[in-house]
């Protein structure tokens, strides 16, 4: 447990998370190197079951960084992750994930320094926590799409 | 299988001293994706890119992942090079090491890990990349201008003297909007209708300009490029070709109504011409307070009319029309006066608005031009004008600053001393703003040269006393409380986005800023453009500004939209919704879930379609989805994904 180096998926609306983690790059803020990014136009294209995916293969910890409420570059699309995510942590519960695992967060495109902050905090939360234990989803999973 | 190679970038030692490339290099260097994987000092250099070019063509590479800074950066650049290499655009892709990974981390071999990592999530999503092109969509020659003031009306003659046709929408029955009320501008004190008329006339009168007046947009529909719009035109009781200005019929209405053109200090008719150089040239009933709509009731300039020209029964129009481009441009009202009870107006007819006092000052307005107090008619001896009424208040009222009161304060007492060289102004202010092309001449000018009086203090009551105005309130240089004696007041009011702006955002699907200000796409780069695309910003709609500000703010508009109608075609990013019409079934959440209406139904088929040029491509209806029916064009749930496996299992 002591030398546990959680892997943390990131996925970041490119408009504002995105934009604010550029930010702390070019402001040279350092965090803990254990989140990878994936960029997204919006929050709202993350769909439950890639974060379903995420913990049945074994990532420890899933962030979700979008806009500001009002502030979303497609209107809407941040209200939409909310309530997704709100009902997504419910249902992680249900399966036996630690809802925790999960986490929204609004970071603009001026904050890089928070990103980086948001960063620590969730990477020592997810070692706290711990590994995850294996799941198996496989009603959720999306190999069962054709390829 | 796709043939992709890799170009890890050193910049310089922005990427080299923290992530190790060479060691990268040889680690993928055998990575069964990866066909050809090399490293360079600076790949975004001329000799990078052709690094990056040379190898396409010698290694026969169709993808290419370019590690190095940030997309917001260089994606463009390399792109551009893969391009002239003879691949697609969206078969490069960039793994952001440099900003997200060599600049935020300290421990070379965790970066170096990092880098890697992420290397090869582009590598994935590029394995699963389609070519794609920009899609294209014809264009509509025409624009839409919303609004009738000098905003408006710039904007339609700048479009329509380069030869596109303007659809200029006016609520009120003749345009001028606020410029039209003015006496004189600051800060050269040119008479404001000798100015504006002109334009007014040449909007009117251009081939090119389709005026409706009376008219507000009903329904907005369609994308950049091709909007279609309805309009509604109020009845037109009076029409505007046959009635020949002969004024009979005003003499025959028996119905008095405040004039709102002299902002409620002299009475007109129902029937009545809104101004004597009112464009269009006609005179206009007033449905709410006609008496003749109700036949038996009166009827009376009907019976007068030797033109025939009045209808009672005319009914309100809907007109459609084809734009490719939309400009706003509903301008102000003033800050609601009612909203400060402690000045007293309405309870005291010498205090006074601004816009008023305008009226007043005017050669045409009704006192002839003659500086007179409302209740008695009689010159005043001693005017106070009070700064910021509204404005700069947030706790109360406006939290921001009008911008213009200062100077049209200034010289509203510059002009009063003009007329009644005895009297005496004074300016109660907070802070003098005066910003712009020779303001603060014309304040130094105005105080120095006219002996004005400014006491820099809020006023806290204004009341009557006899027939003096009593202002009381603080001099917060000296810090002392000041009880002044007036004839008359006149209360600067602040100035808010007319109403109706809430409405018409909504119609259009703009956004509003706190204030209820459009909102433009960025505050300093793009100042003229809304978010959407195909809508552009003029004048006050957007923020307090003054003349010259608005008149260059609708040029520009004007300039961005015939840019846009100048195109052949316009172009629009591929990266949008896609459906597979076999696992469609038709339920709809996609539907309501669309922030552009992008989403169509197609009853015959049975499922629900993506109309390509309103889709944004949020992704937002694709995570919604219940049959994975929907896909992100080079961003599908098999790229994410395969991703998610590289992040999991590195």
């Amino acid at each position: 447990m002591e030398n546990f180096e959680p892997k943390i998926l990131c996925f970041l609306c490119k408009w504002c998370t995105y934009a604010g983690a550029d930010l702390a790059g070019t402001s040279r803020i350092k965090y803990p190197p254990n989140g990878v990014v994936v960029k997204t136009l919006c929050s709202s294209r993350v769909d439950a079951q890639h974060v379903m995916e995420a913990f049945e293969q074994g990532i420890d910890g899933v962030f979700i960084g979008g806009c500001h409420p009002g502030d979303c570059h497609y209107q809407t699309g941040n209200y939409k992750t909310r309530r997704r995510v709100t009902l997504l942590k419910t249902t992680l519960e249900q399966l036996g994930v630690n809802p925790e695992r999960l986490t929204l967060e609004w970071i603009s495109a001026s904050e890089g320094k928070k990103f980086a902050r948001t960063m620590e905090e969730f990477t020592q939360k997810i070692k706290d926590l711990g590994p995850i234990p294996e799941y198996d989803f496989t009603e959720n999973r999306v190999s069962e799409v054709k390829r | 299988m796709k043939r992709i190679g890799v170009f890890v970038c050193h910049c310089g030692v922005n990427i080299k001293d923290t992530v190790d490339v060479e060691q990268i290099t040889e680690d993928l260097k055998n990575h069964p994706d990866i066909e050809h994987i090399e490293n360079y000092m600076f790949m975004c250099s001329e000799p990078g890119q052709n690094i990056l070019k040379n190898a396409i063509q010698e290694k026969k590479l169709d993808g290419v992942v370019v590690a190095a800074c940030s997309p917001t950066l260089h994606e463009s650049t390399f792109r551009d090079a893969v391009k002239e290499a003879g691949l697609n655009e969206y078969q490069c892709e960039i793994a952001n090491i440099r900003e997200q990974c060599s600049w935020v981390h300290a421990d070379k071999a965790e970066a170096t890990h990092k880098a890697k990592v992420i290397i090869q999530t582009a590598v994935a999503k590029l394995k699963l990349n389609e070519s794609l092109s920009a899609i294209s969509a014809p264009v509509t020659r025409k624009a839409l201008v919303i609004g009738g003031g000098i905003a408006g009306i710039q904007a339609a003659i700048d479009i329509a003297d380069a030869g596109y046709e303007v659809v200029l929408v006016e609520k009120k029955p003749s345009i001028g909007g606020h410029m039209i009320q003015l006496s004189e501008t600051f800060p050269t004190l040119d008479c404001s209708q000798c100015i504006l008329t002109p334009k007014m006339v040449q909007a009117s009168k251009s081939d090119n300009v389709t005026l409706l007046v009376n008219s507000e947009v009903e329904e907005v529909e369609g994308y950049i490029g091709n909007f279609n719009v309805k309009i509604k035109q109020e009845p037109q009781l009076v029409d505007p070709d046959k009635c020949n200005l002969c004024d009979d019929c005003t003499e025959a209405c028996p119905v008095l109504v405040p004039d709102e053109h002299e902002e409620g200090l002299a009475w007109r008719k129902a029937i009545y011409i809104p101004f004597p150089q009112a464009i269009p040239a006609t005179f206009t009933i007033d449905e709410d307070n006609c008496l003749g709509l109700d036949p038996i009731a009166c009827g009376k300039c009907k019976d007068v009319c030797e033109a025939e020209a009045i209808n009672y029964d005319a009914k309100p129009e809907i007109i459609e029309e084809e734009v490719g481009a939309i400009i706003v441009a509903t301008g102000y009202d003033l800050y609601p006066v009612e909203n400060l009870a402690e000045y007293g107006y309405g309870k005291y007819p010498d205090v006074i608005t601004s816009l008023q006092f305008e009226r007043i000052l005017s050669a045409t307005g009704p006192t002839g031009g003659e500086v007179r107090r409302p209740s008695d008619g009689k010159i005043p001896e001693e005017v106070a004008f009070i700064h910021c009424c509204g404005s700069r208040d947030p706790d109360r009222h406006l939290p921001y600053c009008s911008k213009i009161c200062c100077m049209y304060s200034t010289k509203h007492a510059k002009l009063y001393k003009h007329k009644v060289p005895d009297g005496q102004p004074y300016n109660f202010y907070i802070d003098i703003r005066s910003g712009g092309k020779q303001y603060e001449e014309f304040v130094q000018n105005s105080q120095e040269e006219e002996e004005l009086i400014f006491i820099r203090g809020k006023v806290a009551r204004i009341y009557q006393d006899n027939d003096k105005m009593i202002i009381r309130g603080t001099d917060t240089l000296s810090g002392e409380s000041i009880e002044l004696e007036a004839d008359m007041v006149v209360l600067a009011m602040g100035i808010q986005p007319t109403q109706g702006t809430d409405d018409l955002a909504q119609k259009l699907k703009l956004n509003t800023d706190e204030n209820g200000f459009m909102v433009e796409a960025h505050p300093k780069l793009r100042p003229v453009e809304s978010i959407q695309a195909g809508f552009f910003l003029a004048g006050t709609t957007q923020g307090p500004k003054d003349i010259p500000e608005t008149v260059s703010q609708a040029s520009g508009a004007a300039a961005k939209a015939l840019a846009l109608l100048s195109s052949d075609e316009i172009f629009h990013s591929p990266i949008i919704a896609t459906v597979d019409t076999e696992l469609c079934s038709g339920c709809g959440i996609c539907v309501a879930t669309c922030p552009y209406d992008a989403r169509e139904r197609n009853e015959a088929e049975g499922i629900v379609e993506v109309n390509e040029i309103l889709c944004e491509g949020c992704g937002a209806c694709i995570s919604a989805c219940p049959s994975n029916a929907s896909q992100q064009k080079n961003l599908t749930d098999l790229q994410i994904s395969d991703m998610i496996k590289i992040v999991a299992s590195k």
